[in-house]
């Protein structure tokens, strides 16, 4: 420990009996205090003295801890922050993309003397790996609609005779007349396809994207 | 003028669960915005993903901002 040099004038004098005579007060009375921002506060925040030695060994300032945790921590939350705003200006730049590629062109998809009533078939729609299915409900209406599931895109089975399409990955079922999520996880109806039967042959001339 | 003193440890810590509390509500408001546009796009509705867009960047400008007056706040510390 470094000595005061004032210390070494006169140590003795400063006895019991003798104390505020000249030369008797604390050698360290118009030291400087300790900076408060250096001192190291344990989490009980009693003096170090009160610690276990392992914690006198290696002293960690509690304040400053939390301090710390705490701004790390938000420095992960803005950049979560900008993951997410990342997200939305990617599905604005999608949603300009899908706008600038416009309607889909107008196609044959089946003919009705191929769909006789409570049949179904499958086609693609518009590109050749959106797959689509093309039904015929037992009072002849037909009806189509994307493939896949609106929940997890899995492929999704027409069941004619009970009405429904039925989704097997996470037992989902929608509604064939109208394509509207009736069981299960999905939320959103299936997209249709829009028909136009021109006698004999059946066509696809647009897809309906529906959020209910 | 004003003195200005850097803040004590107390205060320092004080005003980071503030800011904390701050951006975590922010966030989740971006998180809610994300779910609904995307709900809305891949339904086919466009109209709400360009003012969404535009709320979430204002959302990460205050989150930026908030951040800045952090490192400012340990650039003055003593």
């Amino acid at each position: 420990m470094a000595q005061d040099p004032r210390s070494a004038i006169d140590p003795q004098i400063n006895t019991p009996g003798r104390e505020g005579l000249t030369g008797t007060a604390p050698v360290n009375l118009y030291a400087r205090p300790p900076n408060r921002e250096q001192v190291t506060i344990a989490p009980d925040g009693k003096p170090m003295e009160m610690q276990p030695p392992w914690r006198r060994d290696f002293p960690i300032d509690a304040l400053q801890d939390q301090y710390v945790e705490r701004r790390d921590f938000m420095k992960f939350l803005v950049l979560t922050s900008g993951a997410f705003t990342t997200g939305q200006l990617w599905l604005a730049v999608q949603n300009w993309w899908r706008r600038r590629r416009g309607r889909p062109e107008t196609r044959r998809i089946a003919s009705v003397a191929e769909l006789p009533p409570g049949e179904a078939q499958l086609f693609a729609y518009p590109g050749e790996h959106d797959a689509c299915i093309v039904a015929r409900l037992p009072d002849g209406e037909l009806v189509a609609y994307r493939q896949k599931c609106t929940h997890l895109s899995c492929a999704v089975i027409p069941r004619i005779e009970d009405g429904t399409l039925h989704c097997p990955c996470h037992e989902g079922v929608f509604d064939l007349r109208t394509g509207r999520p009736l069981a299960g996880p999905p939320r959103r109806p299936l997209p249709r396809i829009a028909l136009d039967v021109r006698g004999d042959d059946v066509f696809a001339t647009d897809v309906e994207w529906r959020t209910s | 003028m004003a003195l200005r003193r850097p803040f004590t440890r107390e205060q320092r810590a004080t005003i980071v669960y503030g800011m904390v509390a701050f951006v975590v509500i922010i966030v989740v408001l971006q998180l809610w915005l994300l779910t609904a546009s995307m709900n809305a796009f891949l339904g086919g509705d466009d109209s709400v993903i360009w003012p969404a867009a535009a709320a979430s960047v204002l959302c990460l400008l205050l989150n930026l901002g908030l951040l800045r007056y952090l490192a400012r706040m340990e650039r003055t510390r003593s």
